[in-house]
């Protein structure tokens, strides 16, 4: 471990955290994991989709 | 005499730690050569603003910042550069690839989840979007949310996609096998019409933008730079975007996100908590890309090389890169660039798309 990185975990240490812990947001966020899954798969399928005609109307 | 000590009488420990930070930046970007177009700026700009009474801080860094990332502009102006430099080839002659890039940014939502069990949901949402590998993105998006951690959000973002080379490899080798590596995916060079090449940025802006509106900014610079780049009447101003403006505004985009790094910003717990998430988002998003794949071959006659799944992630082209690299150690005649750098540039889009998502279920 270098000084610098000594000094920054000192330092990050002793300051007053702006924390709390609270592992029930945890489950409570899991529902936005899936939607935000879900609508990235949806997308990218539409745009899948938006390529393959682009490739048809115009391919050589 | 006084004025010769007076201020150096000023200096705090914490400000020649925020001076020491600003010098390993440099270093990391000089002499291990990480990103160095972003960490230098950033690294010299952090020992401006942690100098005492530095008229630095108030003046030139906060007019640059209040004129390109309190307002999203730079992030925006970078991504036009950063369209005109991709070529979305690969990925129009195989566009399935783009599931990968998808499958890749579960490490947002992932981190998402963790940060919320330490940080308000504002600051959690910024937090994940470190794992958009993205700098641009990761700025906009903790920008537009108001979050508190900007700078630390950026360092993170910058220096983990720095060290992509050194975070995957292990991932992928401890999510295949040895046979699974040694999978070989032939590629089958297939032409890309020149009207498919200016058609898609235009309809990809439409589509993903009617779905995500929030992502139309971020989407619609990205894909303006790349129709620069694919029309054929615009060649200077490709040229421009790519070399002048991208360079141009990654300088400013540097020194002035340096207004965040001061010591009373940067030197919390907080900081290191989100050193740590951000590694947590890169190592889920590369699990991700590369456990799709796998799942993929499950119903799959034609088998894929699950590391290319990996690639989705959008540190680009390093990911790509590493793939195929990882890929010739395994097997030397096992040609995989293609197919990762497709799977990198759709990881581009994703992870654009991403943000617009988190923007668009926490602003």
């Amino acid at each position: 471990m270098n000084l610098s990185s000594f000094a920054l975990i000192l330092s990050a240490a002793t300051a007053a955290p702006d924390l709390f812990f609270n592992l029930g947001n945890f489950v409570h966020n899991l529902k936005y994991m899936g939607i935000g899954m879900l609508v990235i798969f949806v997308v990218i399928g539409i745009i899948i989709f938006a390529i393959n005609i682009i490739n048809y109307l115009f391919s050589k | 005499m006084d004025i010769l000590y007076k201020n150096l009488l000023a200096f705090s420990w914490q400000d020649l730690v925020m001076i020491m930070i600003g010098c390993m930046l440099i270093y990391l970007a000089i002499g291990k050569e990480m990103e160095p177009s972003l960490l230098l700026p950033m690294g010299f700009g952090t020992i401006l603003v942690n100098i005492p009474f530095s008229d630095a801080l108030h003046g030139p860094i906060q007019s640059l910042y209040n004129a390109g990332i309190a307002n999203e502009l730079f992030p925006l102006l970078l991504f036009i550069g950063i369209g005109a430099m991709i070529d979305f080839g690969p990925l129009l002659t195989n566009p399935k690839l783009m599931f990968f890039g998808a499958a890749a940014q579960f490490g947002i939502f992932f981190t998402l989840c963790m940060a919320s069990v330490f940080f308000p949901t504002i600051d959690a949402a910024s937090i994940a979007i470190i794992g958009a590998a993205d700098g641009p993105t990761s700025i906009a998006v903790a920008n537009t949310l108001g979050s508190r951690y900007v700078g630390a959000i950026t360092v993170a973002a910058y220096s983990y996609m720095a060290l992509v080379p050194i975070i995957q490899p292990p991932v992928i080798k401890l999510l295949t096998t040895k046979k699974e590596r040694m999978i070989k995916m032939p590629y089958e060079q297939k032409s890309v019409s020149k009207m498919t090449r200016i058609m898609f940025p235009i309809i990809i802006t439409i589509v993903a933008s009617a779905i995500v509106p929030q992502a139309t900014a971020l989407i619609g610079f990205l894909m303006f730079g790349n129709l620069i780049r694919e029309c054929g009447v615009l060649d200077s101003l490709s040229e421009t975007a790519q070399k002048v403006l991208a360079n141009l505004i990654t300088i400013f985009l540097g020194i002035s996100v340096a207004f965040n790094m001061t010591s009373e910003q940067f030197l919390k717990v907080d900081t290191l908590l989100i050193l740590g998430l951000g590694l947590i988002a890169f190592i889920v998003d590369t699990a991700g890309g590369v456990l799709f794949a796998k799942f993929i071959n499950l119903f799959s006659k034609k088998k894929i090389n699950p590391m290319i799944g990996a690639a989705g992630i959008s540190a680009f082209p390093m990911s790509g890169r590493i793939v195929h690299k990882m890929g010739l150690e395994e097997d030397p005649q096992n040609f995989l660039l293609m197919h990762s750098i497709g799977v990198n540039v759709s990881g581009q889009i994703a992870s654009v798309i991403a943000g617009g998502i988190i923007l668009n279920l926490f602003s």
